[in-house]
């Protein structure tokens, strides 16, 4: 790291600016009390900018990195954990996805997303068994009882240097036997003074498949993989009943527990076995869960008395990724440096057409990471995050609500355009629509809104020409959306676009474009389902609807006051029924909830995974799945298992089309909309393209550093004078008091 | 004076085990285990047994208050509030739900708090004194009464806005500091001018009333008559006489705060990206991390505590007539 400037530094023109000679000639103490005061103020004040760089005084790192090839960026939460087993957020992704590597990951330019191998060799080959473990013979068209998924990766692949991996002059592992002595003076991972490396195997990866199914590691996947991977439960139970009795930090070597499903081949390969046939399985590969892990690391890690200083797996990473976590303070700075074990990877020679124009194929061929550094900080607030990014401190920034008006706006064609004040600095603006989908649930068990009954599905799909989608995207959301059809995003295999793909029940076709239905066709579904004007025909009651939300406070209640607005569009009243998190979560769990909001995150790019969503068997309340409007229809289900283990192709497509049909006719969710995101950076912040799939994007970015460093300098340049000035009003207005003090002082009683 | 304090030292443990109950019920209100278990394993496909697991390897299987499967005083000890409680008063604050020391934790972050604190107070202290004895000695001039009037503009704004308007035209318009940020060492002292100018100007106006008030108050008194009588000059008056008598309910005052200043600032915390035990305190709760919780306000309450002992204590230094018994 370059040293820091500490030399005292101040313009002469703060040393000039202060008046003594208007507080010199006066003769009381309590001026010359005054007057050493004046005297020690700018000398703090000196002192204080002593410590200010030659460079721009607001800038927030050490002199001498300017110019270096280090990235800027950001983080608003400390991440929770830093063990791949455990972590599944965004915000911890954006530093393990670095460090940990799968066996497969996606391809960075290509779209649709495509998995290619990382440290595989290739894709795993697939074999698909019957009962009695033999390969399926297709002439008999035997049914599949068992996928097997053959995993080879690549020789000489190395871990980052660490003390885990360390030997001394004997061959033997160096820290792997600790006693209390010897961690005296041991406080953080770099104190431990011998680092050492080794050669990843099929093995690491085996121990960390089985790390996901120990009962004592909490994965939040292994819900999900107990379904699959043969033996998984049985493993569970075996690590359970040896470990139920160990004081709790202690190692578990789960290397001599056997797990059916697992096998090493050799040192380079390994294979999965499966129940049945589970396609998905391999975009589960491109995720750190399947990352490997050495057992010395987690022996390393569970000595004691490593706990008792914070040196834990779930905080130190140790990876054969690009980088490696060098500071690890997440209260305040994340830095990643790069591996010097790295394996070695080369930037994509291919992408989409207009990869090349863009320049994202400016650095094909060239050896990754193309960046030596890159450096997070704690930023928890908006405002001071996006005023430093236009300071140029930070290489790239989302756009939230508080700053869009400044940095987007749109031209007369509704397109999406920068400001002029970021086209000055010459910003540069992505936009894509998110693998996800924000939508509006019924509680299908519900009596009123729920059901398959004709009348509650009326009034379900007259809510849902009600609700203005398009108002919503544009009030709320600043335009940064597209109204959903169905729930599969744009850019996953199953979206249809055009006139195909629109919801028939809720929009038409009208000018190339889908438009929303007219109101007057929801109060006609109304009619029809028994609701006149908001009243129940049959009881002459009025329809009262009951939306929970986790939402409060003065930012959700426009919100609120807007939803009232659309139901009222039907006559239908609707009561906000406001709660926090945790009591909305058990609402949905216990199924007492009646109308609700939504989302969810694309894992992978396949239609599966937001399919699934509504699948019967995931029914929230009955199976504590992701279906949290327990919706349930046989004919869906069955199509869904169908269509959940083909190829992609005509015949999956076909089903899919089927299977969106149901929906869009149950109407089990009001479709909401695919949020897009907006990336905004600064020109000199190369080889951006939003790749919503993949996680490991940091090797491909490069920054030129002298051009940002000019940039800054002229951004930045210091404006003293209104504190100058300040400060000598300042100093004005004491002088009326200090003429008054002298001539009460003088003056005679009367 | 020794059995004086061992004497509120005990008064201490009633206090702070109501403290406890209480942080313990609060919190207990608004998240259940369940709640708190799903908090930390995250929303996506979380199943009932990953979160029975959880809870069953961090104690929070158990009752709250009273295990009605266990017998004698089983019944009592084999309950969250015991487990999760008892240690405290002998300072062992554990380990965080997210497996990470507290005590080390605790001793990491309060340098950066006491780092934003302490010159915000001394520099606070020192500025609002003197204006203070400024507009006291101008009383009902012009002067005093264009200074409450800005005193009680000053105490009007929110310290929001000091914040963000600070950021805005100290970081933002004139470029003179940093925006945001946190460093140690020589480095970091450009880092804390902002938070603290903000806050010495946040609070300046509510403190120089306040002392105006006692100045005021002091200079009616019989003694600073007579002592003009005598002819003696005002500055010697103020100096010597009024501030010297009116230090005490400023020094009691201040000396009341001064543990409080381990605790840092929850907002100011937040904006600068300041790693202090505010900002420590602020992200526990938004986590639901309780082992955090507890053990902040516990420690709040006994730092709040030294500070009223150490109030009285001060009362018998600097002014002899007053004696502990």
């Amino acid at each position: 790291m370059p040293e820091r400037q500490t030399e005292l530094f101040l313009p002469k023109d703060v040393y000039n600016a202060r008046p003594e000679e208007n507080i010199h000639d006066c003769p009381s103490d309590s001026v010359h009390v005054n007057n050493r005061l004046v005297l020690w103020f700018p000398a703090i004040i000196a002192c204080l900018l002593g410590a200010c760089s030659e460079g721009a005084w607001n800038n927030p790192y050490p002199d001498g990195e300017e110019t270096s090839n280090v990235m800027y960026s950001s983080f608003s939460e400390r991440p929770k954990h830093l063990d791949p087993v455990r972590s599944y957020s965004s915000n911890e992704y954006q530093f393990i996805a670095q460090i940990y590597e799968p066996p497969l990951q996606y391809h960075y330019l290509v779209r649709p997303y495509k998995l290619i191998p990382l440290t595989a060799t290739r894709l795993p080959q697939v074999r698909y068994l019957n009962a009695a473990g033999r390969p399926v013979s297709w002439e008999r068209d035997e049914p599949i009882a068992f996928t097997e998924y053959i995993v080879s990766i690549q020789p000489g692949i190395h871990y980052q240097p660490h003390p885990a991996l360390a030997k001394d002059d004997e061959g033997n592992a160096r820290y792997l036997d600790l006693g209390t002595d010897d961690l005296e003076g041991i406080n953080v991972l770099g104190d431990f003074t011998m680092n050492g490396t080794r050669e990843l195997t099929a093995a690491d990866y085996v121990y960390q498949i089985k790390r996901i199914a120990s009962p004592y590691l909490h994965s939040p996947i292994a819900g999900v993989m107990r379904e699959y991977i043969v033996g998984f439960d049985t493993f569970r139970k075996q690590v359970s009943e040896r470990y139920k009795d160990s004081p709790k930090g202690v190692w578990q070597d789960l290397r001599e527990i056997d797990f059916v499903g697992l096998s090493v081949d050799d040192r380079y390969t390994y294979r999965i076995r499966i129940e049945g046939q589970y396609p998905q399985l391999v975009y589960w590969l491109a995720m750190p869960f399947f990352a490997p892990m050495p057992w010395e690391a987690e022996k390393f890690y569970s000595q004691q008395g490593m706990e008792e200083r914070n040196i834990i797996l779930n905080w130190y990473p140790v990876g054969t990724g690009p980088f490696m976590l060098t500071e690890n303070n997440p209260n305040l700075r994340m830095v990643m440096e790069k591996n010097p074990n790295f394996h070695g990877e080369l930037y994509p020679s291919h992408g989409e057409a207009q990869d090349r124009e863009k320049g994202l194929l400016d650095d094909a061929g060239k050896a990754l990471p193309l960046l030596d550094r890159a450096v997070f900080s704690l930023e928890k607030e908006n405002i001071p995050y996006w005023n430093k990014f236009l300071q140029g401190y930070y290489d790239a920034s989302g756009v939230s609500s508080d700053s869009f008006d400044q940095a987007i706006q749109f031209g007369s064609q509704g397109d999406v355009q920068l400001t002029e004040l970021m086209q000055e600095k010459d910003i540069q603006l992505e936009t894509s629509v998110t693998a996800s989908i924000l939508y509006m649930g019924f509680n299908m068990m519900d009596p009123v809104v729920g059901g398959d009954s004709e009348r509650a599905r009326l009034l379900r799909r007259a809510i849902s020409i009600a609700v203005d989608y398009e108002e919503y995207i544009s009030i709320f959301a600043n335009g940064r959306g597209i109204p959903a059809q169905g729930p599969v995003p744009p850019g996953i295999f199953g979206n249809i676009g055009g006139e195909a793909g629109i919801n028939p029940y809720v929009y038409e076709w009208v000018d190339g474009e889908p438009k929303r239905k007219d109101i007057e066709e929801a109060r006609q579904l109304m009619a029809l389902a028994g609701y006149v004007d908001g009243f129940d025909h049959a009881s002459g009651k009025p329809l009262i609807l009951y939306f929970d939300t986790p939402g409060a406070g003065p930012g959700a209640k426009a919100h609120f006051n807007w939803l009232r607005k659309q139901y009222q569009k039907l006559g239908i009243q609707l009561v906000i029924r406001a709660t926090d998190y945790n009591r909305f979560q058990e609402k949905m769990r216990k199924g007492t909830g009646q109308i609700f909001q939504w989302g969810w995150n694309a894992d992978y790019p396949d239609p599966e995974n937001f399919f699934f969503l509504l699948y019967g068997p995931n029914a929230k309340v009955k199976h504590s799945g992701e279906n949290t409007a327990n919706y349930q229809n046989p004919e869906f289900d069955r199509l869904f298992e169908q269509m959940k283990n083909i190829e992609n192709g005509s015949a999956r497509l076909e089903i899919i089309r089927q299977m969106t049909q149901i929906l869009q006719r149950d109407a089990p969710w009001l479709w909401g909309h695919h949020p897009k995101a907006f990336s905004l950076f600064h020109d000199w912040y190369k080889n951006v393209k939003p790749n919503l799939m993949a996680n490991n994007l940091l090797k491909y970015k490069r920054v030129d550093g002298e051009h940002r460093d000019r940039k800054r300098a002229e951004w930045n340049r210091p404006n003293y004078w209104p504190l100058i000035i300040l400060f000598v009003l300042l100093l004005a207005s004491f002088i009326p008091a200090v003429f008054g003090f002298y001539r009460r002082e003088h003056s005679t009683l009367k | 004076m020794i059995a004086y304090i061992v004497r509120r030292a005990l008064y201490a443990i009633p206090i702070l085990v109501g403290v406890n109950i209480l942080t313990f019920l609060l919190f207990f209100v608004v998240n259940t285990p369940d709640d708190m278990a799903r908090m930390f394993l995250g929303q996506k496909h979380v199943t009932e047994a990953q979160v029975e697991d959880w809870k069953a390897e961090r104690g929070y299987h158990n009752p709250l208050f009273y295990n009605a499967q266990e017998q004698g005083m089983d019944s009592f000890k084999e309950t969250i509030f015991y487990t999760k409680s008892l240690r405290l008063f002998v300072f062992d604050f554990g380990r965080s739900d997210s497996g990470r020391d507290i005590s080390y934790d605790i001793s990491q972050r309060m340098w950066p708090s006491l780092a934003i604190a302490v010159p915000q107070l001394l520099i606070g202290l020192l500025l609002a004194i003197t204006f203070a004895l400024l507009i006291a000695f101008f009383r009902a001039t012009y002067i005093d009464y264009w200074a409450v009037v800005i005193c009680v503009a000053l105490m009007s704004i929110s310290s929001l806005f000091y914040i963000i308007g600070g950021q805005f035209v100290m970081g933002k318009l004139l470029r003179v500091v940093p925006i945001s940020g946190f460093e140690s060492g020589l480095f970091g002292v450009k880092f804390l001018i902002l938070p603290v100018l903000i806050g010495v100007f946040g609070g300046i106006g509510s403190s120089t009333r306040w002392y105006r008030t006692i100045f005021l108050e002091e200079m009616n008194k019989d003694y600073v008559r007579t002592v003009r009588a005598k002819g003696i000059a005002e500055q010697t008056v103020l100096f010597r006489h009024v501030l010297r008598n009116a230090l005490i309910p400023i020094l009691t005052g201040v000396v009341v705060i001064l543990p409080l200043l381990f605790m840092g600032s929850l907002i100011t915390e937040s904006f600068f990206g300041i790693p202090g035990l505010g900002s420590y305190t602020i992200d526990a709760i938004n986590r639901q991390d309780f082992a955090i919780v507890r053990s902040m306000v516990f420690l709040g309450a006994v730092l709040y505590i030294i500070g009223l002992l150490l109030t009285d204590i001060s009362y018998t230094i600097v002014d002899p007539r007053v004696r502990l018994s």
